[in-house]
């Protein structure tokens, strides 16, 4: 059993050899209309077929299924499994999942996006799952000679009542891999489901309460080397010169490499090669402008103001509308920077040979390393192989290959295996970052408080459009004009959980506050005014829908019964983003004068909810990270670098900090959609305008903690 | 360098490192007990946390020295088959989101209610409160450590 849940390709030829036959189903992952087809485990384990994934049932009972989508904290590697099992009646104690490696010669290219694992895959699992149960029950009608109608099936078993007759999955495997599949298979109706939509507890558990090696980080290779690499200090400096002379001495270093701006200490233990790396000297020159927070600041209020826009979306006649204006609301929202902060450092092995590569460790894009290891080492693709561990946590950060990169150069350069370690020092200060951005809003109200008008303008650093212009309010304002405009840094930015979202969600929605005050009407009441409109009279393309949004602003309103409760404060959110949708009241009460948030009511429309107790993490773990970063997350810069470089620095939000979180699931039968992300945009801004009913104070820009308006509160 | 005597989960190691090396490290690199987990390097996050001679400790700041004739308990020996109160309650709570945090605050919670067996939620928060978890987990912590206090006796 230990060896199913160990996470390699070859673990699970063993076992497909070992359960010497049963049933294996092929299925691809990019094509959701074709069914699976039965494969033969010899060719299977001789690697002759190209599939995807694959379904097994052994002899032994034991349903394999085998995931190529790599497992960062989203509890993919539960989900996905307990779609199959649903499907299959199968007996959800005897189902293992094995994370599939990047595998260039048997498999199609391995891709994890952000959170679209599950409504991609939904279909194709369902089908895999329904087709092997199909066979199996064509197997045992044909074994009793019964029509294959009076057959049923439940945990992992098939019966025929009538005859009180009953046979084991395992049992009918081999039989069943003879039967054809069918051209078209049915799959259950959800009021069927008795798996999907129940807890199903993280399928690592065991493993990781016991501390078994899981991580990229606890990977270990006979003869490895142990690598930390020393980059420019700053954003805009090049390497000029390296005196290695004095660490090379130290004891434990085996070598120091030079390769693009990097210097890397390579030795026989971390801390050696640490304390090697105090011991560089390093002489570095400019090759960009080295820029600090004070810089930027400037450059997004010249950019606000005749910086070269953008239209992103245009409605009607905005000049017309805010002349024609009653009252003009404006206000200005500005973020800084965030790291990504996963728990786990970046970190990757490399094992540069003659005949190829091998790479292993946390990655949420194994082709992308895959080919950026190619190209440094010459060797084709399929020459180049990776293994995804479990990660400790993503957030996005994952998504860039560079640490990837930097192992594939340094086995190369001492001709080893290497480790390349980070430090949360160098995870915190080597780049790719949540850029900075600052928005502006105009609101034109008539004089009965109709927003007839609407204006958003974007500065963003290196993200092309920080507007997301089909967002709502978008398609229920007449008169609308969202533009852009770009400044181009070298400090390195890239997608951060919840990309754009996670700050534009809550400037929108808290300025949507400020608006619905400027009209004299209940936040809520004014959305739901809003919705009305684009329902009855959209204007231009509506890209979310309209139902949806209603629903779970109905849904938060009704379970934090909104505006009737003493003493506590509410502020309203509500966002769709990465094809859910999430409504929020921060509930803030003032206690010995200061105001604390101490509860956050969550009410989400993921479609189908496919783990119960998965999708509360999700959300509840969204909120404690959106209201976390919102209120303490700070990264600024100095001359090019950042001024915070670890957990004493940056501030993360610990249990003492956290509201309760309170979350209701629509139930619509809808298709599952992502759950990774969308929990996280709208919580910032349910917590800011509750406290600002508590205070009377705008929180614009973030972290709270640093505004004048929170510092004089708190 | 120096040849280090070192007592961890009830067994005798041996360790050929400089003394101030962070036992941390000692216990990744030198002797393959990964469960131990680097967050920061400088107290901050406690994914780091053992226990010697009971205590909780940040291994990542401990020089390996400095733990003598200390009985050091990881991880992987706080149990024999996983199964110590506060393990079970993690895994019934189902806490873990990416779970790489998580061997540092069930050493914490451990060590915490060994002494303090029936501690109030004030004082769960307050000891909890100095691991960090990126995932935040936080309210299934705070259920686990409740559920594994009302089971040991
Ligand atoms: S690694 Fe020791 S406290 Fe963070
Ligand atoms: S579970 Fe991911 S850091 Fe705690």
């Amino acid at each position: 059993m230990q060896s199913i849940e160990q996470t390699s390709r070859r673990n699970f030829l063993k076992i497909a050899a070992a359960t010497g036959g049963g049933l294996f189903l092929g299925f691809n992952w990019s094509n959701a209309a074709t069914l699976p087809i039965v494969v033969n485990p010899e060719a299977l384990a001789a690697g002759a077929v190209n599939f995807n994934s694959f379904l097994s049932i052994g002899t032994d009972n034991i349903i394999t299924i085998f995931s190529p989508n790599p497992e960062i904290g989203q509890g993919i590697k539960t989900a996905f499994p307990m779609i199959v099992a649903e499907e299959l009646d199968a007996d959800w104690t005897l189902v293992k999942t094995v994370q599939a490696n990047l595998d260039t010669n048997k498999y199609e290219r391995q891709v994890t996006g952000g959170s679209g694992a599950v409504p991609h895959s939904w279909e194709r699992l369902r089908k895999a799952g329904a087709t092997a149960r199909y066979l199996l029950v064509e197997s045992a009608a044909k074994r009793w000679n019964v029509p294959a109608s009076e057959i049923t099936t439940e945990k992992g078993k098939v019966f025929h009542k009538t005859s009180g007759k009953s046979l084991t999955y395992g049992e009918l495997a081999e039989d069943a891999s003879k039967i054809a599949v069918p051209k078209e298979i049915k799959l259950k109706q959800e009021k069927d489901f008795t798996l999907i939509g129940q807890s199903v507890r993280n399928v690592d558990n065991k493993n990781i309460i016991t501390g078994k090696p899981l991580f990229g980080l606890d990977f270990y290779r006979e003869g490895m080397l142990f690598a930390l690499i020393q980059r420019p200090k700053a954003f805009g400096l090049k390497l000029k010169s390296v005196d290695s002379a004095a660490a090379k001495k130290m004891p434990g270093i085996v070598d120091v490499v030079t390769f693009e701006n990097s210097v890397a200490v390579v030795g026989k233990s971390t801390w050696q090669v640490k304390k090697a790396r105090e011991a560089l000297k390093i002489e570095y020159e400019k090759e960009f402008d080295l820029e600090s927070s004070a810089d930027h600041n400037r450059i997004f209020k010249q950019l606000l103001e005749n910086g070269e826009a953008t239209v992103r979306r245009k409605n009607g006649n905005v000049e017309e509308a805010f002349k024609n204006a009653f009252k003009v609301v404006t206000a200005e929202y500005q973020c800084p920077f965030l790291p990504h902060s996963p728990l786990e450092p970046m970190n990757f092995f490399a094992h540069v040979r003659e005949d190829g590569v091998e790479l292993v460790g946390p990655t949420q894009t194994p082709d992308r390393a895959r080919n950026e290891a190619a190209k440094i080492t010459g060797f084709p693709p399929e020459k180049v192989t990776v293994e995804i561990t479990r990660q400790g946590g993503g957030f996005g950060r994952r998504l860039s290959a560079d640490y990837a990169i930097e192992a594939t150069h340094v086995s190369k350069l001492v001709k080893a295996p290497v480790k390349v370690i980070w430090t949360r020092e160098d995870d915190m200060t080597g780049g790719t970052y949540r850029p900075a951005v600052r928005y502006r809003f105009e609101a034109a109200l008539d004089k009965s408080g109709q927003m007839i008008g609407y204006k958003l303008r974007g500065v963003g650093m290196n993200s092309g459009n920080p507007t997301r212009e089909d967002n709502f309010p978008s398609g229920a304002v007449d008169n609308l004009l969202i533009d852009s405009v770009e400044h181009k840094s070298p400090i390195t930015t890239g997608p951060w959980r919840a990309p754009i979202t996670n700050f534009l969600a809550y400037a929108e929605q808290s300025f949507l506050d400020e608006v619905a005050e400027a009209a004299g009407k209940d936040p809520i009441q004014f959305r739901l005014e809003l919705f009305e409109k684009a329902k009855k009279s959209p204007v231009g393309e509506i890209k979310y829908d309209i139902d949806r949004m209603v629903a779970v602003t109905k849904l938060a309103a009704e379970k934090s019964n909104w505006g009737k409760k003493k003493g506590v404060h509410q502020g309203f959110s509500v966002y769709f983003s990465h094809r859910s949708y999430v409504a929020q009241v921060g509930e803030v009460v003032v206690e010995k004068g200061k105001p604390v948030l101490k509860n956050v009511i969550a009410a989400v429309d993921c479609g189908i909810v496919i783990n119960k107790s998965g999708s509360l993490q999700q959300v509840r773990g969204g909120v404690v990270d959106g209201v976390g970063h919102a209120m303490y997350g700070n990264m600024t810069f100095k001359d090019g670098a950042p001024d915070q470089n670890n957990f004493n620095g940056f501030r993360l939000i610990r249990m003492s900090e956290i509201p309760e979180v309170d979350v209701h699931f629509v139930n619509n039968g809808i298709s599952p959609t992502g759950l990774g992300e969308p929990a996280l945009p709208p919580a910032g801004a349910a917590a800011a305008n509750a406290f600002y009913k508590a205070t009377k104070k705008r929180l614009r820009n973030q972290p709270f903690t640093e505004e004048e308006a929170f510092k004089n509160i708190s | 360098m120096a040849l280090l005597k070192l007592q961890i989960n009830n067994r005798s190691y041996e360790a050929d490192v400089e003394e101030d090396t962070p036992l941390l490290w000692v216990l990744r690199d030198n002797l393959g007990l990964v469960g131990t987990k680097f967050g920061c390097g400088i107290a901050q996050c406690g994914a780091c946390t053992v226990h010697l001679d009971g205590e909780a400790v940040r291994s990542c700041v401990l020089p390996v020295s400095a733990v003598g004739k200390g009985k050091v308990t990881t991880i992987e020996g706080l149990s024999e088959n996983g199964d110590h109160p506060v393990q079970k309650a993690w895994e019934e709570v189902d806490v873990a989101q990416c779970g790489y945090c998580q061997a540092g605050q069930i050493m914490t919670a451990a060590a915490f209610l060994k002494k303090n067996p029936k501690p109030t939620d004030a004082q769960i928060v307050e000891t909890m409160s100095g691991n960090l978890c990126r995932c935040g987990t936080y309210h299934r912590i705070k259920e686990a450590v409740k559920s594994a206090a009302s089971k040991t006796k």
